[in-house]
């Protein structure tokens, strides 16, 4: 009971974060608007999308994910800067449930996710994008991404423990985040790939997420690799087993890390 | 076995640490107590322990071996039952510094499971308690160095620990910031509180504390209060600064008198021994000086302050001497 009033009140603090400084969201949020315009309007009349209502159809749920998986970095470097600042050690000398601290921030970030993907589909609304999977399987593909991106921030947590410096987690997080999101089926076919990075990008989660996401918005995965794997044959039930496996992993890494955490 | 001796508050017993598999021992053995409703100073240089012991005893950090209890509860197998009865206040202000002062009160109060309105009422209390009234609604980035660290102070009383821990309080503010963070733990240890605080500055240590623990490599080296601790070193000092020409003979009257070659400041014209007999020998050495009519520019009896314990008991630290020897020269005089 107490464990639950304890984590809630690291959320509370964190959402309190965006109202102090709603810079912080603001622009959070500009920047995936910004990708869906410039890859729209840039690569979009360069690359034969082939599906009816053009790129911008398997643009969105590309960006949807890539969004989501830079949660990841969101908590990294949030609580790499708790540590640096010795909040982390404040927190850890209270009488609170050792899960709250690394739960409320997940949450935190989490329901920061759901503004910022509203914007989103706004704006891919506005130039274009038109799910046409059904009112339910379009709130299901939503569901599935929030879920994605808790999943990711749970190595999000690890990662900023580890590190315990702000500007050291931003640049480890870009660096691998990034990659991970362009070796895969989120913004151009796959078939161009090398075939060793074809391979990857068949199993990596992020394309498995986009992949799910397009069949439940109701786009025809034009993207999706060739060969008939089984992640590319189930993408939905692939994600989740990620999702799962991510979460089981490192749910109890990070409760542990934090325990031992120590800001030197 | 003295883990529940009565009026003990904080114990800790023959504590070890080691660092990146034992490359670094920060603490070596260390054992130290202190009693209800007192003030310890942990003092010692950068890197001799003073922090690792805080973080073992406020159960943040597990020692290699030894142990450590806080009213009788032992800091490693009952952190719950410790973290309830502790404050701890660290180097940095550890706040949230988009948060508002008020925020960031309200949210430990919250955590301390206090009810919604208990904590705000208590936020309101500490705030007032601190001069932070003001402040209050302003982002913990716009306060100054000294705001925060009373803000900081504030959070860690929020459940009116009986214990507080406070490590170096004070470093890094200004003498305003520094002066009116002594005037707030002297408040506090009135109210009662038991206070282990660790400190580099030594003019701190004799300000605030009832007994001193110097620490050294890991370990309490010296233990006492200030005046015992000084007396370790030895007794009274006498200083006499003359004309040039008159040297010599000085030399030859402060040795009669304090039996012992003095130690001779031939830029300064000093000339100066430790004496046993305190006043006795100041008269007889202003005595034997007028009657061969030697007129000294300055003359004093000191007595030796925290700085020369302190380089007496480590001796070592080219590092520190130099802060040191800035104080002292600050200082002198009688204390």
């Amino acid at each position: 009971m107490t464990a639950i009033s304890d984590f809630l009140v690291i959320t509370k603090r964190q959402l309190l974060q965006l109202v102090r400084v709603p810079e912080v969201l603001l622009f959070a949020t500009i920047q995936p608007a910004m990708f869906v315009l410039l890859f729209r309007y840039v690569f979009g009349g360069a690359i034969n999308a082939g599906v009816k209502g053009g790129y911008v159809q398997l643009l969105m749920p590309g960006i949807f994910v890539q969004t989501v998986a830079f949660t990841l970095a969101a908590t990294a470097v949030g609580l790499a800067a708790d540590m640096q600042k010795g909040l982390i050690d404040r927190f850890r000398s209270l009488p609170i449930a050792r899960s709250a601290v690394v739960i409320g921030r997940t949450v935190g970030d989490t329901a920061q996710n759901i503004v910022t993907l509203v914007v989103m589909g706004i704006v891919g609304f506005a130039v274009g994008w038109r799910p046409s999977g059904g009112l339910f399987k379009t709130a299901l593909a939503f569901l599935f991404l929030l879920a994605f991106g808790f999943s990711m921030s749970w190595i999000g947590v690890i990662i900023g423990l580890s590190v315990r410096d702000e500007r050291v987690a931003q640049n480890l997080v870009f660096i691998s985040v990034f990659p991970l999101t362009f070796l895969s089926n989120a913004f151009a076919p796959t078939t161009g790939m090398p075939r060793i990075l074809q391979y990857f990008a068949e199993w990596n989660p992020v394309s498995t997420m986009v992949a799910g996401c397009r069949e439940l918005f109701g786009t025809t995965n034009h993207f999706g690799a060739t060969a008939g794997s089984w992640p590319s044959q189930h993408p939905l039930a692939m994600s989740l087993i990620y999702m799962v496996l991510i979460v089981a992993i490192f749910l109890p890494l990070s409760v542990r890390k934090y325990k031992n955490a120590s800001s030197k | 076995m003295s883990a529940n001796k009565p009026g003990v508050s904080i114990y800790a017993h023959e504590l070890t640490k080691t660092y990146r598999n034992g490359a670094v021992k920060a603490l070596d053995g260390l054992t130290l107590e202190v009693e209800e409703g007192t003030v310890l100073a942990l003092l010692g240089p950068n890197g001799s322990g003073k922090t690792t012991t805080v973080r073992v005893l406020a159960t943040l950090l597990t020692p290699d071996s030894g142990y450590a209890t806080v009213n009788g509860v032992d800091v490693v197998k009952h952190p719950d039952e410790v973290r309830k009865m502790i404050g701890l206040s660290g180097q940095y202000a550890a706040l949230d510094e988009t948060l508002t002062g008020w925020d960031n009160l309200n949210m430990f109060g919250r955590l301390y499971h206090l009810s919604s309105q208990g904590a705000k009422a208590r936020a309101e209390e500490l705030l007032e308690k601190f001069s932070l009234t003001e402040a209050a609604k302003r982002p913990i980035k716009t306060y100054s160095g000294g705001m925060r660290r009373r803000l900081d102070l504030a959070a860690s009383l929020i459940i009116k620990p009986k214990v507080l821990f406070l490590d170096e309080p004070t470093t890094g503010l200004d003498p305003r910031g520094r002066q009116e963070m002594w005037g707030v733990i002297d408040e506090l240890v009135k109210g009662g509180v038991t206070l282990l605080l660790t400190t580099q500055y030594l003019e701190e240590a004799d300000q605030l504390a009832d007994s001193i623990a110097v620490i050294d490599t890991g370990k309490v080296i010296a233990r006492g209060t200030s005046d015992e601790l000084k007396r370790q070193v030895g007794g009274e000092r006498l200083e006499v600064v003359v004309e040039s020409a008159q040297l010599t003979q000085t030399i030859e009257i402060v040795k009669s008198v304090a039996g012992i070659e003095p130690t001779v400041d031939q830029g300064l014209r000093k000339v100066s021994a430790a004496v046993n007999t305190g006043s006795t020998a100041l008269v007889q050495v202003l005595r034997n000086l007028d009657d061969a009519q030697i007129h000294p520019l300055d003359i004093a009896l000191m007595r030796p302050s925290l700085d020369d314990v302190f380089l007496s008991l480590t001796g070592h630290a080219a590092e520190e001497q130099k802060e040191l020897d800035v104080k002292t020269k600050k200082r002198g005089g009688k204390k």
